[in-house]
């Protein structure tokens, strides 16, 4: 099957604190997976890195065989672990931005998807509670048709009722050709989207198997696993 | 509401244990079609992926089959599926069995407390 996310010996260093150390990670078409590791562990660099928020030290990324770069945007559609939006505006307005700025973006099912939810365009965001505001961004980034979506940290900060509707979302709107990339350490509560999973700490990938082979040979789930791997 | 998984057996067998007492317990028509993986994947709150795979042990074992573009479809055979029955109905009194000889009960012992409930029962 062919790569579509592909990271090579990747090294970020800040200053003297080297947050990747030669990380390797590559992603095929079609599945759901999950990056997880403890807080400090290199997630969101990595996913910076990705969406050329930052810039590697060391390494290669590929996106469709191609560098990070407007192509690799185009494909990629992506959430991020704080928003970038403007508070002011209302959602509407937000929805019209992201219209004209990503040619992929279907904005007769982002308001279907508000609808739904029972969100009002007419609100500006910073009236609407933190679940609320959580859920209009994954809105957003979910309304995109792209190959790659990659959500930091999608169920932080939500009681399980509304983390229960984001999976849900996310799984409605995910259609087997396109990849998604899940970034968090509330594992119990993903475990049962995902295909494959990475294990990182300290900077570098240190498991990555399928959920259902880690159950069938050692009889655990991944966030048992993960408590013993991780254990403090 | 999704459905409930344990931890520590693979997700796709458990899957397919929930459809498979589905059409043991009549949920479906012989040959009726099946919700699309999609569908399926969504009331149960997984990934399609692995509601795919858990479906295709099904085909395995006889109790559903696909056709190439219609989807999938309930076996006609109706012996398939109370053969089935039968199998699960044995797995539990085996394991009702095992555990209380593990209690340390004798199988008269195990008897007498399964015609104390039918006793009961017809009260």
């Amino acid at each position: 099957m062919s790569k579509l996310l592909e990271c090579k010996n990747i090294v970020k260093r800040y200053g003297k604190k080297t947050a990747l150390d030669g990380l390797n990670l590559s992603l095929e078409s079609g599945k759901i997976y999950g990056l997880l590791g403890p807080n400090a562990s290199g997630k969101t660099t990595l996913i910076k890195l990705i969406n050329s928020l930052l810039v590697q030290n060391e390494g290669e990324i590929l996106v469709d065989g191609k560098a990070i770069g407007v192509e690799s945007k185009m494909v990629i559609s992506y959430l991020p672990d704080h928003t970038y939006i403007n508070a002011n505006k209302k959602v509407c307005w937000i929805i019209d931005y992201f219209d004209d700025f990503y040619s992929d973006f279907d904005k007769e099912k982002a308001y279907t998807m508000l609808k739904q939810l029972n969100i009002s365009a007419d609100e500006s965001l910073k009236t609407l509670s933190k679940g609320t505001k959580e859920k209009v961004q994954l809105i957003l980034v979910m309304a995109r048709k792209a190959k790659l979506y990659i959500l930091d940290e999608p169920i932080a900060g939500v009681d399980p009722a509304a983390r229960e509707y984001i999976l849900n979302t996310i799984l409605a709107n995910y259609n087997q050709e396109s990849t998604i990339l899940i970034s968090t350490h509330l594992i119990a509560d993903i475990e049962n989207v995902l295909d494959e999973f990475f294990f990182i700490m300290n900077g570098k990938v240190i498991m990555n198997d399928t959920v259902d082979n880690v159950r069938e040979e050692k009889g655990q789930s991944i966030d048992e696993l993960f408590r013993e791997v991780f254990r403090c | 509401m999704t459905w409930k998984l344990t931890q520590n057996k693979p997700i796709y067998q458990q899957l397919a244990e929930h459809v498979e007492l589905d059409i043991i317990m009549k949920k479906y028509d012989l040959s009726e079609k099946l919700p699309s993986v999609r569908d399926l994947a969504l009331e149960a709150g997984v990934n399609p992926n692995t509601m795919q795979r858990a479906l295709t042990l099904l085909e395995d074992k006889g109790l559903v089959y696909s056709e190439r573009t219609a989807g999938r479809f309930i076996t006609s055979d109706s012996k398939i599926i109370s053969d089935l029955h039968i199998e699960l109905a044995n797995n539990y009194t085996e394991l009702y069995f095992n555990e209380m000889k593990s209690l340390g009960f004798s199988t008269e012992e195990i008897l007498t407390f399964i015609n104390k409930l039918k006793e009961e029962e017809n009260e």
